[in-house]
């Protein structure tokens, strides 16, 4: 299963983004093979629609869930059409790779 | 023709709709003309609660076109999505799922050009609603636009409520929503005068110096209003340096606004509020319903 964190920078140790639409990178993990992508947001600095394009780019990739601060209303309506998961969490001091360790449990 | 006055501030709760509503009474009063209220407020329009007896007379809506794909001829090619400015076009290839977003699409028609299918076609699509109210023997003395809860559509909803000439109206009152962004423009374009309410505070000379910087882009003739007049003396430096004309100060007074929140502003008006606005109206005269 790959899951999306949004990430502040495009390292594990980059710091947790709590935006969604406007994250600077979507971190990209494979529960599979353990492995780990940063892909860049495009639409970060978009003047509309960045909620609903970053929801476009993790259904294109083929995520099953997405761990975000929250979900605006576009977003969120185009996920839940597509049957994917969405985790909030409210602690951007977390890393990446302490967010990956948590889902390992 | 009618002449047409905008009411704009910038800053919102400087008195705008209280000014449409009083300006209303007196002009027609004072002028025996007909007049019309056009509340172009269209997030929150409120002129209607201050007058009793309001009888509904047609309401009629407005509509938006659509893109509307059809995934059964569309190829996923996201051609479409790169034309789109508006970030308003979803397609998901590997999930063949193309859909428009109502609420982020301008109506540009910019996808109908980019589709090499011919997959794509525009459906209307409510944005809000255009209420006419008659009042008494009254007819037609208030129209209001009113978005459709969810729509970001401002813009639209107000081009389609004044561009009607309403020839069988003197003067047209436009109640602009505060603000000086594109609402607003759709607003006092159409006017031929427009009256800036500001109150003496410095929030409200900062939004005010915005407005002014607005209308003399538009080169349209303007005079300012100051609510809730006190003694904040920045507001009247600028205006005298400026060479802005003041059409009036309307002294604050707790009644009053406790009047306004009971919706009863046109009850019992206070001997110095009736004086303030039967000047306006004079002025007003002189300047705009001899030359119409």
């Amino acid at each position: 299963m790959k899951i999306a964190i949004t990430s502040t920078q495009n390292i594990p140790e980059s710091t947790f983004d709590l935006r969604f639409g406007r994250a600077s990178y979507f971190c990209i993990y494979n529960t599979e093979n353990n492995s780990v992508e940063f892909i860049d947001n495009e639409n970060i600095n978009a003047n509309s629609g960045a909620g609903i394009k970053a929801a476009e780019k993790v259904i294109e990739l083929g995520v099953s869930r997405v761990i975000s601060g929250d979900f605006g209303p576009k977003a969120k309506d185009l996920l839940d059409k597509f049957k994917i998961q969405m985790v909030m969490l409210d602690d951007d001091s977390q890393t990446i790779s302490s967010i990956i360790k948590q889902l390992n449990k | 023709m009618p002449v047409k006055i905008a009411i704009a501030s910038g800053k919102g709760g400087t008195g705008k709709t209280t000014v449409t509503v009083n300006l209303y009474h007196f002009m027609s009063k004072i002028l025996n003309s007909k007049v019309q209220i056009a509340d172009c407020d269209v997030e929150e329009p409120n002129a209607s609660i201050f007058f009793e007896e309001l009888e509904s007379a047609k309401s009629k809506q407005v509509t938006q076109l659509i893109p509307f794909i059809n995934t059964d001829t569309c190829t996923f090619c996201r051609k479409c999505v790169d034309y789109c400015e508006f970030n308003a076009i979803i397609v998901i290839p590997p999930a063949q799922f193309a859909e428009v977003s109502p609420s982020l699409c301008h109506s540009c028609g910019a996808c109908l050009y980019a589709c090499p299918e011919k997959a794509i076609i525009e459906q209307p699509n409510e944005i809000g609603q255009i209420n006419t109210f008659n009042h008494g023997v009254d007819e037609s003395f208030l129209i209001e636009g009113r978005l459709k809860i969810g729509s970001s559509m401002q813009t639209m909803v107000i081009k389609d409520l004044v561009k009607d000439d309403w020839i069988n109206k003197e003067v047209i009152l436009y109640d602009a929503p505060p603000g000086t962004s594109c609402s607003v423009v759709a607003t006092i374009t159409q006017a031929n005068y427009i009256i800036l309410v500001t109150e003496p505070t410095p929030f409200g000379l900062h939004d005010l110096k915005l407005m002014i910087d607005l209308v003399r882009k538009l080169n349209k003739p303007f005079g300012v209003i100051i609510n809730k007049a006190d003694e904040y003396s920045d507001t009247y430096t600028y205006l005298k340096e400026e060479g802005i004309e003041i059409l009036a100060e309307i002294p604050f007074n707790i009644d009053y606004v406790k009047s306004y929140a009971q919706g009863s502003i046109l009850k019992n008006i206070p001997s110095d509020i009736e004086s303030v606005y039967t000047g306006i109206t004079q002025k007003l005269k002189n300047k705009l319903i001899h030359h119409a």
